[in-house]
């Protein structure tokens, strides 16, 4: 019996080592350990055993079942590995082929642009307005101290709709709108579209977009307006770009200003981007005039404010290196795809 | 406004400051530079030369060696090449070293074995034109006249070595188009020393009130009218000088007496006019309203219409200028022109606009009158005229001078309150620096009353911001500090609309489409491209009175004209498919208020093999996004802008918010475009009104589900959404959802049906369903799509 049980285990142990694959593997457990296998046979014969021989043969038996199982077990662990390896190897891709792209499409370049202003201007804690486009005279000029058959009126070439009605030549008619509806402490921005009767060419539209700002409240002061656009600048072009107030006329404000940035291509040294100047105008601001807050209401004595205004399209050419304004409205997919 | 730096010597003192310094400063008080032109600046150690002796080179037939006096101590050798070159003729003599317009270097050399120390010039080579020199100079280098000095820079022979300032004036400031007003801020800007010598000119005798009447009838538009007469007038050209400094500013020299008006205006900064006496019928001037229908042939030799509303200047017969704007073509100086009246005038400002607009003709002059000029300039523009006039000699001064007022304005005169300017800018700049800035600019300070009264050439300065600005200017703007807003805090957040609108463009953009943007005004041929009915209200459109073209004459009643235009042009771009999307204002019209300008979000779509369903999919994607209820798309048959079979209105509860169709073909056709494109529009304030605003948590099932699929055929007609409206209603409170999986048409089914199959969901939020249960209302449903769709289930 022992030796049955001892040639049982070596032969399992000699078929092992043949064993190829998983299939084999099987045959094997199935042969010698199986239901019907030669081991279990040898133990159906115990019965025959003298009573004392049983437990120490069964021991054994039982012994040799582990141990064989375990040799199984482990060369299937051995053969497992080895599949899966050589799955492995039979699964490499070339991973350099392109992705699968759920397409998306893309934002405007124009709307990317008012995006990171608007966003700058509501961390500052301003709110954004909106109004009509086709506005009336009185918002449009008047009530910014441009009387009519004023000069002013010269540098903004107005599409008319009638005597009275105008389309919005600037976005400075949503100060008038805002400080007629709101009390102070305002802090708004206002953009949106404006119209002059330019012709079209790669730096003229007669339609683009301008973004205003109005800030009204007691003490705000000239100090004030320098500081908040340094910071919007530098928010928008970097820290280390510089920022010029420049003495300008505005009807609506004054003192009024126009700011330069230093040149984004040469920095101020001065190359054919700014024209030798080093300085790149990006917005035109000042405080609000008092005749401004008077019309609307608002106390010049006790308030002060200031309001700037700058071009959307301007700032989106700058940003994306653009030389043609009138890319921005063809809308070539080509185009737009590429921001 | 142009101005050669030189001239500003004569007021104030520019010596050692460079051009770009200059710019600079000036540019940080206000007076913005565009640019520094340095005429000549490319030319280089360019003198006058003599040739002593000019001999044939021994080894060319064209070249000639010459000996050249340049005035440098020592006579040089020399090579041309000129047919003109001659013994004894002075000519612009390039030395060693120089240099000439266009990067061109002089250097010693040999030509043809012979040593040559420079070269002899052409008008070319030092960049003139014939125009230049007012004469043709023959072929070959430039031959100077006789007495020009040996040795003179070339420069300064031509006026040359100038170096002339662009500046950008604000409409406000009509005091600085002028070289004594720009010297001014110069002065201030520099803190130089700054002075107007009051003219003089001695007067020949006569009394200008006994040759000429001259009457002002309309004093509220004419504030001053001075005038001095000149007579034995010899008209004749200018000085050299005079000429040179004209042509930087960019004005042409015409005759010594209209170059004498010009030259005073740019530097007094007051129009003139110089009338021949001869033309003044009876002698006379009179300032008085047009006549109505009255007739003036102006300098350019147009006849001028004129109403009453215009000024003109008169004779005892007729118009002979339209005051402020331009002179009459019958009165101007002639070459005999004996004796000339001198006209120094000020004209309201708005008058003259109004007028320069009614007849079409802006001017010089009219662009300074409109911006309001200094009636107290009159007197010393017409005394400064007559001293040129003495300075030229071209004609003697009658003695007197007439000079009549009109309405007179008051001077601004304000409070100085230092306190309040330093709060207003945020400065502390003393009372004394204030002063003396204001001072500086010639403003009357009166320190007990702390007031100040502007200067009359002024018209700018009307309240304490003003005072404020020309403070801060010459304080300097970069010494402002910098603060951040303090005070109370305001929150910077987008109100719900602003929110939503993020939210519709992501999820446009996620699902692919592109945004546009377009421009807002159309062709009024737009709604016939779109086969819009004659008589629809969108025809009913904003016209712009003053459009650049008739393409972009009205405001758009619909934003699909503008959609089509960018698909066709994307189709022309060869761009195989597009989805585009755009949220855009139309403008409808209202009476007695301005227009409503509502918000539309527009899709367009061609290519790819789209159908109808991938734009309607797209909406419902925005619907669903902003948690619409109650939306329905309903077959519509009668938009003639749409495909009459593949049209929907999506309607939220009772209110028709958009429309999503297939383009009718000949309105695709109408845009190039012969490929199926779709599109859709959807009004912003109906889908927001439609929204659900508060979104709760519904609680996670935690019961199964039991499903049921329908398959049934029915007519083709029945649309599928009759067949949900049957289902939803007989599954009650426990179907949970119900999904349309398959509808087909064709092989092994009857003509005339489809097959169509739905999966239904129930489920109890409180227990499991039971099979009876379910049965109970899955019968129910297939009765009623039996009874009510005529469905035959499968």
């Amino acid at each position: 019996m022992k030796e049955k049980i001892q040639r049982i285990k070596e032969l399992v142990e000699e078929n092992l080592r043949g064993a190829s694959d998983l299939e084999a593997l099987e045959n094997i457990r199935i042969k010698f350990l199986g239901k019907k296998g030669e081991l279990t046979a040898v133990l159906k014969g115990m019965g025959a055993l003298p009573a004392e021989e049983r437990p120490v043969i069964g021991a054994m038996a039982n012994e040799v079942r582990a141990f064989l199982e375990r040799e199984i077990d482990g060369k299937k662990e051995e053969l497992s590995a080895k599949l899966r390896e050589a799955k492995l190897k039979r699964e490499v891709i070339d991973v350099t082929m392109p992705g699968r792209v759920q397409e998306t499409g893309k934002l405007h370049p124009l709307t990317s642009v008012m995006n990171s202003v608007k966003d700058i201007f509501l961390g500052m804690g301003f709110q954004i307005a909106d109004g009509p486009e086709v506005e009336y005279d009185y918002y449009n000029f008047e009530a910014l101290n441009i009387p009519p058959d004023h000069p002013a009126r010269d540098s903004q070439d107005t599409f008319y709709i009638n005597d009275n009605v105008v389309l919005r030549s600037q976005t400075s008619p949503m100060q008038i709108r805002v400080m007629e509806k709101q009390k102070p402490p305002i802090r708004i921005i206002a953009p949106g579209m404006v119209y002059r009767s330019d012709a079209v060419d790669a730096t003229h539209s007669p339609v683009f977009h301008q973004i205003e700002g109005l800030v009204v409240d007691k003490g705000i002061t000239m100090a004030d307006l320098k500081g908040t656009l340094e910071m919007f600048i530098k928010s928008l072009y970097g820290s280390e770009t510089k920022v010029r107030f420049r003495p300008h006329h505005f009807q609506f404000t004054e003192p009024s200003a126009e700011v330069d940035v230093s040149c984004f291509v040469c920095g101020g040294e001065g190359c054919r981007v700014c024209k030798g100047e080093g300085w790149i105008e990006i917005l035109g601001c000042g405080m609000v005039h008092p005749k401004v807050l008077s019309n609307c209401g608002i106390d010049p004595e006790e308030y002060s404010g200031f309001a700037f205004g700058l071009g959307l399209e301007r700032i989106a050419m700058r940003k994306y290196d653009i030389d043609d304004l009138r890319l921005f409205y063809e809308n070539d997919l080509r185009f737009l795809k590429q921001f | 406004m142009k101005l050669p730096m030189s001239w500003l010597n004569d007021y104030t003192d520019v010596s050692g400051i460079s051009p770009k310094e200059y710019a600079h400063v000036m540019t940080m008080t206000g007076s913005k530079v565009e640019g520094v032109e340095s005429m000549g600046a490319e030319i280089n150690k360019v003198v006058c030369g003599k040739v002593l002796e000019c001999e044939p080179h021994p080894d060319s037939d064209h070249l000639s060696v010459c000996k050249v006096d340049a005035g440098t101590g020592e006579v040089l050798q020399i090579v041309c090449g000129a047919p003109n070159v001659k013994a004894g003729i002075i000519v612009p003599t390039a030395l060693h070293g120089s240099t000439l317009p266009g990067g061109v270097k002089i250097k010693k050399g040999k030509l043809r074995g012979v040593v040559s120390n420079g070269m002899l010039c052409s008008h070319d080579e030092l960049g003139l034109t014939a125009a230049d020199l007012g004469y043709e100079p023959e072929y070959g280098i430039l031959i100077l006249p006789e007495d020009t000095p040996v040795g003179k820079d070339i420069k300064e022979v031509f006026g040359l070595n100038e170096d002339v300032v662009e500046f950008e004036i604000t409409s406000n400031r009509p005091d600085c188009f002028s070289v004594i007003g720009l010297a001014r801020e110069t002065a201030a800007s520099f803190k130089r020393p700054f002075a107007v010598k009051k003219p003089c000119f001695t007067e020949a005798g006569g009394d200008i009130h006994e040759l000429i009447d001259i009457q002002v009838q309309n004093k509220e538009k004419c504030l001053r009218y001075t005038s001095k007469m000149v007579r034995n007038v010899k008209i004749g050209p200018s000085p050299e000088w005079m000429v040179r400094r004209l042509k930087a500013c960019g004005v042409r020299s015409i005759n010594n007496i209209v170059d004498i008006t010009n030259y005073v205006l740019l530097e007094y900064g007051q129009p003139m006019h110089a009338f021949d006496l001869r033309d003044l019928a009876g002698g006379k001037i009179v300032v008085r309203s047009a006549h109505p229908g009255e007739i003036i042939k102006t300098l350019d030799e147009t006849d001028r219409k004129l109403t009453p509303d215009d000024l003109v200047i008169a004779d005892g017969e007729k118009a002979v200028a339209v005051a402020g704007v331009m002179g009459g073509f019958n009165s101007e100086v002639k070459p005999d022109t004996q004796t000339v009246v001198f006209e120094s005038a000020t004209f309201d400002g708005t008058s003259v606009r109004k007028t320069a607009q009614r007849i079409g003709l802006r001017t010089e002059a009219s662009s300074r009158y409109e911006k309001g000029l200094d009636v107290y300039n009159t007197l010393p523009a017409v005394e400064r005229a007559c001293q040129l006039v003495e300075e030229l000699g071209c004609g003697e001064i009658v003695g007197g001078t007439i000079d009549i007022f009109g309405n007179r304005k008051e001077k601004t005169t304000l409070a100085l309150r230092p306190e309040k300017i330093n709060a207003f800018l945020g400065t502390d700049i003393s009372k004394e620096q204030m002063i003396e800035i204001l001072r500086t600019l010639e403003f009357e300070v009166d320190e007990a009353a702390m007031t100040i009264t502007a200067p009359t050439f002024r018209p700018d300065i009307e309240c304490e911001a003003d005072i404020s600005e020309e403070i801060a200017r010459f304080y300097g703007y970069d010494l402002i500090p910098t603060t951040l807003l303090s005070g109370e805090t305001t929150i910077g957040i987008k109100n719900k609309e602003q929110q939503a609108e993020d939210r519709l463009s992501s999820v446009m953009l996620s699902q692919g489409f592109n945004e546009i943007c377009t421009y807002t005004f159309t062709s009024p041929s737009v709604f016939d491209k779109l086969n819009i009915p004659s008589d629809s209200d969108m025809r009913n459109v904003v016209k712009i009175r003053n459009p650049l073209g008739e393409d972009t004459s009205v405001m758009r009643t619909t934003t699909l004209g503008s959609m089509l235009e960018t698909l066709s042009r994307n189709l022309n771009f060869s761009n195989k498919s597009a989805k585009l999307f755009e949220i855009g204002r139309i403008y409808i019209p209202r009476e007695g208020e301005l227009p409503e300008e509502p918000e539309i979000l527009t899709l367009g779509m061609y290519g790819d093999s789209f159908d109808f369903y991938d734009i309607k999919g797209a909406c419902e994607a925005v619907i669903s996004e902003m948690h619409v209820k109650d939306v329905s798309y309903e077959q519509c048959t009668d938009n003639p802008t749409f495909h009459p079979g593949r049209c929907a209105c999506i309607t939220a509860g009772d209110r028709q918010i958009g429309v999503v169709g297939q383009l009718h073909p000949s309105v695709a056709a109408n845009y190039d475009i012969d490929v199926p494109v779709y599109a859709a529009q959807i009004e912003l304030e109906g889908l927001m009104a439609a929204a659900e605003s508060t979104v709760k948590y519904k609680q996670l099932p935690k019961f199964p589900a039991v499903t049921r699929d329908i398959a049934m055929l029915v007519d083709v007609q029945v649309p599928v959404a009759a067949l949900e409206g049957i289902i939803t209603a007989a599954g009650g409170k426990l179907m949970e959802s119900v999904q349309l999986f398959d509808v087909y048409e064709g092989k092994q089914i009857p003509e005339g049906k489809k097959s169509v199959a739905y999966s239904v969901v129930f489920r109890a939020a409180d227990r499991s369903l039971t099979n009876d249960e379910v049965n109970v209302i899955f019968d129910k449903m297939l009765k009623n799509l039996e009874k009510e769709a005529g469905a035959q289930l499968r």
